[in-house]
């Protein structure tokens, strides 16, 4: 990977945004003061019905928690992006987002009118407007990744948020392996047990990638993930790889 | 949690026996009960719900399995929907634990998970396209095709987030009952997998019963 930043930006907490990143792009999320949570969706823009699958990422890899090593699948047996590099070692897959009732028996609500930029945003909402963007709704949602959480499950399967997961600076690196379209909140994890709305920033920066090696991390973790390369090594086939 | 039903087959509205690599989609009722029976044992319902009157509004796997703060799901489980809603109840369990996590197969994630040359074995992501191209008064496409229940499947998890499928816990003659909350559309696609160890290569029949 290169060193040079092609493009940075802050995003406040309790926000929302989104983008899509070519082929051979890195994406690197820091949070800042740490305890941030990053709601994220990923869908194919040629086809948005192609999206994030979290059961087949999982199922594949026989992981519960997302790290380095790690691809992110859509439904249709491709890789969105890989998980080059991560200071955090656990993300969360199955934590979801808080809707607006959510937030508001938890934390209490601030609506805009009291509070402007400053009210309690919630992941459900921010994922419907970034998706209404590109002409997506409510039949278009899925199981979202929760980049810097932690739920770990007991030994029977019953579930707690780790508050201590993510610390200032820690962060993730995911380089793109197809054009995606990248929906992300920063509202706060559903189980997040703050007494107040946690409202954490975090910082995005992009660079190019090298080009993907055969004793690469991601590519080597599976032999599902060697299949997975070659899958999307046919989808893109043709495509210019930035980087190569 | 193991927990038998006070109901009997006799006083059944409706009975259907699905065969592996077929699907069932029907209307279930507010307060009606739905039972699935594995017949043979070590089979895998994957099930996805609708509410009838709206179904943008869907199961959700994710809100199931925060709000109960356990990942699998069994008698006394709620199935959420992405309104986090109650829509429907598990109401009795004879096999103990059901996965949410592992998601149906497909043609595209069977390449992955087994080989490049897997793509043309069939799969319950087909099932489920078939069923709602046939059955399209209910207005779905590939777009509501979302993250299932796996009545009957045992996918473990680990403390240190490990995720494994096990063999099976369901055995002839297990089923799994739940009450609607609301109407409900429920698509259940009965897996036709042949490359997965959990079910000895074997899928076989289901049978879903319905009762006032």
């Amino acid at each position: 990977m290169s060193d040079a930043i092609l493009y940075e930006d802050d995003i406040p907490g309790g926000a929302h945004w989104s983008f899509t990143l070519r082929r051979g792009t890195v994406l690197r999320l820091i949070d800042l003061e740490g305890g941030a949570n990053v709601g994220m969706l990923f869908y194919n823009p040629a086809n948005p019905l192609e999206r994030y699958n979290a059961p087949d990422t999982l199922k594949c890899q026989h992981t519960f928690k997302l790290t380095a090593g790690h691809c992110l699948y859509s439904d249709m047996g491709r890789i969105f992006c890989s998980i080059i590099k991560d200071s955090v070692g656990w993300h969360d897959t199955v934590g979801g987002v808080a809707n607006r009732a959510m937030v508001a028996a938890k934390w209490g609500e601030k609506t805009y009118q009291e509070a402007r930029n400053d009210w309690t945003q919630n992941g459900r909402d921010s994922f419907l407007v970034e998706a209404g963007k590109y002409g997506l709704g409510k039949r278009d949602m899925a199981a979202n990744v929760n980049w810097f959480s932690k739920v770990a499950p007991d030994a029977e399967g019953t579930l707690s948020f780790d508050p201590a997961n993510s610390i200032p600076g820690a962060h993730v690196d995911l380089r793109f392996e197809m054009d995606t379209l990248v929906l992300f909140h920063t509202c706060p994890h559903p189980l997040n047990p703050s007494a107040d709305y946690p409202r954490k920033p975090i910082r995005y920066q992009l660079r190019e990638a090298a080009p993907v090696a055969a004793d690469d991390l991601c590519r080597t973790s599976r032999p599902e993930n060697a299949r997975g390369f070659a899958n999307t090594e046919l989808y893109t086939a043709g495509a210019p790889v930035v980087g190569a | 949690m193991i927990k038998e039903s006070p109901l009997t087959a006799e006083t059944v509205v409706y009975r259907q026996t699905v065969p592996a690599g077929d699907y069932w989609m029907e209307v279930v009722k507010a307060g009606q009960t739905l039972r699935i029976l594995d017949l043979e044992g070590n089979q895998a319902a994957d099930t996805l719900f609708y509410a009838a009157t709206d179904p943008s509004e869907r199961y959700s796997a994710i809100d199931t399995i925060r709000e109960q703060g356990n990942a699998y799901l069994t008698a006394g489980s709620v199935l959420m929907s992405t309104e986090n809603r109650p829509m429907l109840t598990i109401t009795a369990d004879t096999c103990g634990r059901h996965d949410t996590l592992g998601g149906a197969c497909a043609t595209e994630s069977n390449t992955v998970r087994y080989a490049l040359d897997k793509k043309c074995m069939h799969a319950c992501r087909d099932s489920w396209l078939r069923a709602v191209a046939e059955r399209d008064e209910f207005g779905l496409t590939k777009r509501d095709i979302t993250h299932n229940i796996n009545f009957f499947m045992n996918v473990p998890i680990t403390p240190d987030g490990g995720l494994t499928f096990a063999d099976g816990i369901s055995g002839s003659g297990k089923y799994v009952e739940m009450r609607a909350e609301m109407d409900v559309i429920v698509l259940i696609s009965n897996c036709p997998q042949l490359n997965n160890p959990c079910n000895a290569y074997n899928p076989t029949p289901i049978d879903v019963l319905v009762w006032d």
